[in-house]
């Protein structure tokens, strides 16, 4: 099982999932606090190639959820519980160096802010041929062409140049295409990727969604896309797993889930997104209230107190996460009826 | 400044529009994505550019110039030696302990008739010592406690934080006496690390706190993403971007080092050996001819204020080029 072993493409949508999330809880205690717990009980899965987008607003342990398969949640303050098993290998419960090789090599992660996530005091390609020396043992000289090759690859123009530029001197886009290069460096298997379109402006966000749409297929890489767009997981995600409170509510492939979303928040995250064909000046449906008002999951249904049409058992009972043989699943007392 | 007349400023105004406006197609011009012309512009680099057009920047860095090539040249320039006793016969203890300026002597002879000139050129040798050696050491020692916390955290940084603590709360230059009067022989070199040990604490604390917030920043969290070892997170990751501070402080810390080491030896815990000219040392001589012969005070206190000013001007300015927040 090293990073060599997989040619790219070759178990492409292949049956066994490459990692496997089961149950994964993460819990923050500080002293003197009660303990909040941030992901409570979520599981999926993620196939090769297959692309599987965490959906849901601030707040909703989506981050949380990407940090602790990729054991960076901070060594103390925290409990994480469950598994997350990696080809055969439970990565929550992994030796710390056993992960740190894996991390960049076999999993790889893209976070929000470009500009922040860079070292501002290194050129770029010496941030890139770091990861190549470091997982393949690559020399500095032996990794600058490889380097050059992947700000090519990632549409960075005059890549011999780039190579000695500081961040400071790339535009947005850039900077994130840079980052993208890091993390593909080594071909992960899987790329997590952190609301990586958040902080750049619109038509930047296209071109890095294509890029990484066509690196993924192209090299038959997993993505996991943590976003609060739903445009974003419009156009890039095969599954979707919806989040509230830190646990998913629906999950189903793209065109289903956008086509018939049986959740009241999954309805309302749709409905409160402005339409090219809605009548002009016609307001926006907002979901009422926020995360700060939410019930705990024990004893209700943690959405209950903004939800467009709670029942009485909605207060009273936790609603589970029901699957149906689609393969969508179902957190809801009383669901939005299915369109289709 | 007049107010100018509106018709001029509004033709100002136009023409800082046009040059904007003509960089900026000369920006849209290149590729994009180009954010600045030229290639490879680090931090470094482009604090540089600023100071070179500072003016309190070029008087401190032309003191400090002068101050370095004296030093070093002083020995071969010295009109005379400086620990012989040449105008001796003209010392009269009872009517004129000092012999004055005359031919050869542009500023007169000491107590003992040694030249005075002589002596300020090469007294600026061992300030230049002791200045350097004490912010080398100092610096050695607080960037490795610094490190130590900043690296480890926990109870690293509690231990090693408590004992800087400890070391701040007592004052610098009382500390540095305590340090020196231990040496059972005083020399050059207990100067050095008497004046080095107030700046370890100093530095220290200084470079904790910038490593601890290097330490939860995102590019730390994405070399850790990245897979990137521990040691490398923080000799690569974490400490060039928190050596700011730490240079700057240096700077000024010189400018410390120097006026601490003059006290030092005023009071007498400096080398004992006169014939090593050391402008605190000469100060102190100077005390019983302080009123009928000011000069001989005067001259070496003068030539420590600007050395000292010419490191805190570098140092200050330095400071603000490197500051973000002070760019203009």
């Amino acid at each position: 099982m090293t990073a060599t072993a997989t040619t790219p493409g070759s178990s492409r949508h292949g049956d066994e999932p490459l990692l496997s999330v089961r149950d994964l809880r993460v819990t923050f205690t500080r002293q003197g606090e009660d303990p909040f717990t941030a992901v409570d009980g979520v599981s999926f899965d993620v196939r090769p190639g297959q692309t599987v987008g965490l959906v849901g607003e601030s707040g909703c342990g989506k981050s949380v959820t990407s940090l602790a398969i990729m054991g960076l949640l901070p060594a103390r303050g925290n409990r994480v519980e469950g598994t997350a098993t990696f080809e055969g290998t439970d990565l929550l419960t992994l030796a710390k160096d056993k992960m740190r090789d894996r991390r960049g090599r076999d999993i790889a992660m893209i976070f929000q802010d470009p500009l922040s996530s860079l070292n501002p005091v290194v050129p770029i390609g010496r941030q890139v041929t770091e990861v190549l020396e470091r997982h393949k043992s690559m020399s500095r000289k032996a990794a600058t062409p490889v380097a050059r090759e992947l700000l090519d690859r990632v549409g960075i123009p005059d890549p011999d140049r780039r190579l000695t530029d500081y961040p400071h001197q790339l535009s947005g886009g850039m900077r994130q295409r840079a980052l993208i290069a890091m993390a593909l460096a080594c071909e992960p298997r899987l790329l997590i990727a952190d609301e990586p379109t958040t902080a750049l402006d619109v038509t930047i966000q296209a071109q890095i969604l294509g890029l990484l749409k066509e690196l993924v297929t192209e090299s038959g890489t997993a993505l996991v896309m943590i976003t609060h767009d739903l445009g974003v997981v419009a156009g890039l995600c095969d599954e979707v797993n919806v989040l509230y409170g830190g646990r998913i509510v629906e999950r189903g492939r793209r065109h289903e889930l956008f086509a018939s979303p049986r959740h009241p928040y999954t309805t309302g995250l749709l409905a409160s997104i402005p339409r090219l064909d809605g009548a002009r000046g016609a307001p926006l449906t907002p979901i009422p209230g926020s995360v700060a008002d939410n019930l705990p999951w024990e004893h209700a249904c943690a959405f209950a107190p903004r939800c467009s049409q709670p029942v009485d058992r909605c207060t009273e009972q936790s609603p589970e996460l029901e699957h149906d043989d689609g393969g969508r699943a179902l957190r809801c007392f009383n669901p939005v009826e299915a369109t289709s | 400044m007049t107010p100018a007349n509106p018709m001029t400023r509004r033709k100002d105004r136009i023409d800082d529009l046009a040059a904007t406006a003509g960089s900026d197609r000369a920006a849209a011009v290149r590729e994009a994505g180009s954010v600045d012309e030229k290639p490879g512009v680090s931090l470094i680099a482009s604090a540089w550019q600023r100071l070179r057009r500072s003016p309190v920047f070029l008087i401190g860095a032309a003191i400090t110039l002068v101050f370095v090539v004296l030093a070093l040249v002083s020995p071969l320039i010295a009109p005379h030696d400086p620990a012989a006793n040449l105008l001796l016969d003209q010392v009269r203890p009872q009517s004129n302990p000092i012999p004055g300026p005359q031919p050869g002597y542009p500023l007169g002879a000491d107590d003992v008739g040694r030249d005075l000139l002589s002596r300020l050129l090469v007294g600026s040798q061992q300030t230049l010592i002791v200045g350097v050696f004490a912010t080398i050491f100092g610096l050695t020692g607080g960037m490795t406690l610094g490190i130590l916390a900043g690296a480890f955290g926990g109870w690293v940084d509690s231990l090693v934080m408590r004992i800087v603590d400890v070391l701040l709360s007592i004052p610098s230059l009382l500390l540095a006496f305590s340090i020196a009067a231990l040496a059972t022989r005083p020399s050059q070199l207990t100067v050095i690390i008497a004046v080095a040990a107030v700046q370890v604490p100093i530095f220290a604390r200084l470079l904790r706190g910038s490593m601890l917030a290097q330490r939860h920043s995102d590019h730390v969290l994405a070399a850790r993403a990245l897979g990137v070892t521990e040691r490398a997170v923080v000799f690569r990751h974490m400490l060039p971007n928190s050596l700011g501070p730490v240079i700057v402080q240096s700077t000024l810390v010189l400018a410390v080092s120097i006026i601490d080491a003059a006290a030092l030896s005023f009071l007498g815990l400096g080398n004992p050996n006169d014939r090593q000219p050391e402008w605190g040392q000469m100060l102190g001589r100077a005390q019983p001819f302080i009123y009928d012969n000011p000069h001989l005070a005067v001259y070496p206190a003068l030539c420590i204020i600007v050395v000292a000013l010419g490191f805190t001007l570098m140092g200050e300015s330095l400071r603000e080029a490197l500051d973000p927040k002070t760019r203009r």
